[in-house]
């Protein structure tokens, strides 16, 4: 039978949660920043990954027959193309992993906020400085391609860039704020009215987050170092050889060889990109599930649902980096498996927070034993 | 708080800041830099294939390679420390559930810490020397023993079940 994981709502998770404090300005925030980056890498990978490097292929061959046809400038050219698509890839990676990696540490930093031995209202504004860098910080380097150096006063550095750069600054003050008050509880300092430890709690639904994500961060170590040592290297020196190559036949004029070439060049971009987002979505996802074994208390849903949800994110944080993996055997298909996976993980977090919020609303209504 | 968890808690919160201050400089000071020399080496190689002089361009290559084998591990360094300090951040505020002896979760946080800290610096000073196997055995030292730490911490939950 489907019941009410709670009724109503001890004064130990009022005061853990209570309204406009530091820890609910960072819960917030940083499942929606997760949320929000996790979604954008999930558009950036349907609709923009595979076609820019498809791009970036031709643009390639079309600078090896510049080269061919000993016309420099059309080299040139085709490179300012490169550059521009290396870019445009580059910045939106970027955008995905910082607002998702920002949302990550406003999380912790929801955590450990009893071990912040500053006043309420000093600790609300460190928690306001980091929501607004790291929702900055994504739209500064997402807007990066499309700013460029319009109306820049700096040789390399855009308006984007600077915006970009002033979020990253106040992540960075915002931590060390933290830091300074993590310092002083060391120190013996007590803040004033102290934000109690969130609610004990020895859920299943805790317990299935905590092991499956230590598991899932295990798994991803294990494969970040079977790569670094058996792939990495050869990698590095096979794009020199296979560039080299490239100017050989271009500068003999062997079409055949410099479309092999170009090939076996995306062959391999392909294979790192894998490698490499295998390992770091397996760490991100065990962490994230972590983070959210915490908040547990905190979600509002029967138990079914919470089940159901952790179940749901579990299964999704798994898919993604195995079928990431198989997508060099089995090509696109696996590709389309793992954008559901990361759509899967998308919809739990989203749950979540529902869940989360469902709680704020009761607290604020005042709904308390 | 034990002080294995405070240990873990204040290394993250460090490492997390100057991960953040080493990525804010680096993307000032050097990534546009980089990311030009990264492509004007290779436009440089094929111009000279065009102009049919392949030493040329086969030199432009090998700095092209250089380049980007900094760049690899430059932003390694920053994400690493930040990804792991994030790690201990976590693991700090549940370490008393890992079911071994405090002077057992010392250690372990111990390990946890310097590995978070020497892998990647391992990483970054290989770019100083590439045939060095200093660097090299650094990162792999720092790599195993934040692997084996993370297994051990894993061990200690499924103990407490």
């Amino acid at each position: 039978m489907v019941t009410m994981a709670t009724t109503a709502l001890s004064s130990s998770l009022t005061a853990a949660f209570a309204p406009m404090s530091a820890r609910r300005l960072l819960v917030f925030g940083g499942i929606a920043l997760i949320a929000g980056g996790m979604l954008f890498g999930d558009i950036f990978a349907v609709f923009v990954l595979h076609q820019n490097g498809g791009r970036t292929g031709e643009t390639l061959l079309a600078a090896a027959q510049a080269a061919a046809a000993q016309d420099p400038a059309g080299v040139r050219a085709a490179f300012t193309r490169i550059g521009s698509l290396l870019e445009d890839r580059g910045t939106k990676v970027d955008t995905h992993v910082h607002m998702t990696d920002a949302g990550y540490l406003a999380l912790l930093l929801a955590l450990v906020q009893p071990y912040v031995a500053l006043r309420q209202q000093r600790k609300k504004r460190l928690a306001q400085l980091f929501i607004t860098g790291g929702v900055l910080l994504p739209v500064g380097i997402f807007l990066i391609h499309y700013v460029g150096l319009a109306y820049s006063p700096f040789p390399v550095i855009g308006w984007a860039s600077v915006l970009a750069d002033s979020a990253g600054a106040l992540l960075i003050i915002a931590s060390l704020g933290e830091a300074w008050g993590f310092w002083k509880y060391l120190r013996g300092t007590r803040a004033e009215s102290l934000e109690p430890n969130l609610a004990a709690d020895d859920s299943w639904a805790k317990r299935a987050l905590l092991s499956g994500g230590t598991v899932l961060v295990l798994l991803g170590f294990l494969y970040g170092a079977w790569y670094a040592a058996f792939d990495l290297y050869p990698q590095e020196k096979q794009e020199t050889a296979i560039l080299n190559s490239l100017a050989e036949q271009s500068a003999a004029n062997n079409t055949a060889l410099m479309n092999q070439s170009v090939n076996d060049y995306g062959g391999l971009a392909g294979a790192k990109a894998i490698s490499i987002a295998a390992h770091s979505h397996a760490i991100e996802f065990g962490l994230l599930a972590m983070l959210l074994s915490f908040i547990q208390p905190y979600v509002y849903l029967n138990e079914v649902w919470k089940r159901r949800w952790v179940l749901v994110l579990l299964a999704g944080s798994i898919i993604l980096p195995v079928f990431v993996l198989l997508e060099l055997k089995l090509g696109l298909v696996a590709g389309g498996i793992a954008d559901v996976g990361g759509l899967l993980v998308i919809i739990a977090l989203i749950g979540m927070l529902v869940g989360v919020l469902r709680h704020s609303g009761r607290l604020d209504a005042g709904v308390t034993q | 708080m034990s002080r294995s968890s405070k240990l873990l808690v204040f290394g993250g919160l460090a490492l997390a800041a100057i991960g953040m201050c080493y990525g804010l400089s680096y993307a000032l000071f050097t990534e546009h830099q980089t990311l030009d020399g990264m492509g004007g080496a290779l436009s440089a190689a094929f111009v000279q294939a065009a102009q049919r002089n392949l030493p040329q361009a086969h030199a432009a290559i090998d700095r092209y390679g250089r380049t980007k084998y900094d760049y690899v591990r430059q932003v390694d360094l920053h994400s690493h420390w930040i990804g792991l300090a994030m790690l201990m951040i976590v693991l700090g505020v549940v370490f008393d559930k890992v079911n071994f002896e405090e002077a057992t979760r010392r250690w372990l946080s111990l390990a946890l810490l310097a590995g978070s800290v020497l892998f990647p610096f391992g990483v970054i000073l290989q770019t100083a020397s590439l045939d060095a196997w200093f660097p090299s055995a650094l990162a792999v030292v720092g790599s195993a023993t934040v692997t084996i730490a993370l297994a051990a911490v894993a061990w200690g939950f499924a103990r407490a079940l």
